[in-house]
């Protein structure tokens, strides 16, 4: 698949886990409208971005940050 | 350490980091953007809310400690780093000698697993909700929660010890993918909370009733508690204190170009120990609205708010903290007995871990611990930064285990234990907050290891030479 259209896919699925708790806080959507659209929103990321981020381990990955 | 370790992001792991490996300042930000949107957070934030935090002490105390923060790492840390383009194991055991150096590692190791625990425990009250295992905080530090979270504990401790005892690549894979949904996530969990306590305006939000009356109910039921502004600023300074006074970044930035790098954990800073701190708070403050229960629950918090998002996030983030963390406690254990199988190491990292877990009131104490743990690691630090700037101004020789292939060096053993011992008492005995600890003792331990090094160095034959 186009990174690119992965790339965007992944952007669009992560405005999903986000606007809808904006749309919340401005009484335009509902409590579970929210948890719906999130969940959507976080299987997609989890489908599409590994199609396009990188597989390069940075010189961190092993470090233990809190 | 171990000198098998190329798989442990770890190459060049006993030599200079060439310039051909040099990575660019955006790497940097990219790295430390996902690193402290953590595990940790989904308990950290709620805590300070449990311990009287007031809203405006929360929020300009976290903003001052965390600029602190990136200013040590920019200034103590990055300047080192770049100088001498070591890991922190390295470093340290050209200073202190090998034999020092795998005592420092046993101890990081058993904190590591502490801290592992704290995970363990996140990510096991997320796995429970949807089969309603409740995670309940016993009274004793030493006692476990109902059978059937512990059982949960053991499972999920079990699953990640695996894992990690497989190595940390494909881990480190899913949390460099679930960064940013992570951070996004928890701003959505801070948004929806403030819903949830009917705060749907700036004025609400700039009021701040939500919070006092949170406060007011955590005081009712706790007693008058105390975490002021000063406590807030320390706190998030001395945090990350292992990482930065402690030097374990240098294991980061020896691959740094530029000395600008040092500003990238702001990034990480900001979003995790501060949005993801706040927002977390937030969980709990609804949590407190609509249930008056005050119980730090990661996993029951999320799933209040975001329901299955939530907990896959509680799941995720403890999972990705507590990996690496189990390995790198493996991999120190594996340094003590060289002979020792990683695997079988880490696995026992991961039991040690587990069983951490399996007592909710330690991870519930997690704002205490990660002051223990700076007080402990952080010495070392001043250590390595004393032997950087003034050994030499002084007449003595820097890396002096190296140049006489010394296996202990007593004056680093002495200005590590010494403070240390002394850090632990006033922590435990006298019972002050345990971050208040760290800055004298990495102040103490900084001058003695100048002081005992004029008593006990011997001047060395070629020293003109060593530059």
């Amino acid at each position: 698949m186009n990174p690119l259209v992965c790339k965007i896919v992944s952007l669009v699925s992560l405005l999903l886990t986000i606007i809808p708790c904006i749309l919340f806080f401005t009484g335009t959507l509902g409590h579970e409208a929210v948890k719906t659209v999130a969940l959507i929103g976080t299987v997609v990321w989890f489908i599409s971005t590994p199609l396009w981020m990188g597989r390069d381990l940075s010189p961190a990955d092993s470090e233990v940050e809190i | 350490m171990s000198e098998e370790n190329t798989s442990s992001g770890g190459e060049f792991e006993r030599e200079r980091v060439p310039d051909s490996k040099l990575l660019g300042a955006g790497k940097f930000w990219g790295m430390y953007a996902g690193e402290h949107a953590a595990g940790t957070e989904f308990m950290i934030g709620p805590l300070f809310l449990a311990a009287g935090a007031s809203l405006q002490d929360l929020i300009l105390g976290l903003l001052f400690g965390n600029i602190l923060a990136v200013l040590t790492w920019r200034y103590l840390v990055t300047p080192i780093a770049i100088a001498k383009r070591y890991t922190l194991y390295y470093q340290l055991e050209r200073i202190a000698g090998g034999s020092l150096v795998k005592f420092y590692n046993l101890i990081n190791g058993v904190l590591f697993c502490f801290l592992a625990g704290a995970m363990v425990t996140v990510s096991a009250s997320a796995v429970g909700i949807p089969f309603g295992i409740k995670y309940a905080v016993p009274e004793s530090t030493f006692a476990f929660g109902a059978p059937s979270f512990t059982m949960l504990v053991v499972i999920v401790g079990l699953v990640m010890a695996v894992i990690a005892a497989a190595g940390y690549e494909t881990v480190a894979r899913v949390a460099n993918i679930a960064a940013p949904w992570m951070i996004s996530v928890f701003a959505a969990c801070g948004i929806v909370s403030l819903v949830q306590m009917d705060v749907t305006s700036f004025a609400a939000i700039s009021e701040g009733k939500f919070w006092e009356d949170a406060i007011a109910f955590v005081q009712a039921e706790k007693g008058t508690l105390e975490f002021g502004f000063w406590k807030i600023v320390i706190f998030a300074w001395l945090c990350n204190g292992a990482m930065h006074f402690g030097m374990a970044d240098l294991s980061i930035f020896r691959f740094a170009r530029k000395p600008s790098a040092g500003w990238a954990p702001a990034i990480g800073m900001f979003l995790g120990h501060y949005m993801a701190w706040i927002c977390a708070a937030l969980l709990l403050a609804a949590q407190i609205k609509l249930s008056q229960d005050l119980t730090a629950d990661p996993g029951a918090l999320a799933w209040g708010a975001l329901g299955w998002t939530g907990i896959i996030c509680v799941v995720i983030a403890g999972w990705t903290t507590a990996n690496p963390t189990i390995y790198r406690a493996g991999l120190a254990f594996q340094g003590i007995l060289p002979k020792s199988s990683r695997t079988v190491m880490t696995l026992v990292a991961g039991a040690v871990a587990t069983l951490a877990g399996a007592f909710p009131n330690l991870s519930a104490q997690l704002l205490g611990f990660v002051g223990t743990y700076g007080t402990v690691l952080g010495p070392m630090g001043a250590i390595i930064f004393v032997d950087f700037y003034f050994m030499r101004k002084f007449g003595l020789s820097d890396e002096y285990a190296a140049r006489t292939n010394q296996q202990i060096s007593v004056a680093v053993l002495l200005a590590w234990l010494v403070p240390v011992a002394v850090g632990l008492y006033l922590i435990f005995q006298v019972e002050i907050f345990a971050a208040y600890a760290v800055i004298p003792c990495w102040i103490a331990s900084g001058i003695i290891y100048l002081v005992l090094s004029k008593i006990m160095q011997k001047p060395l034959p070629e020293e003109g030479a060593n530059s």
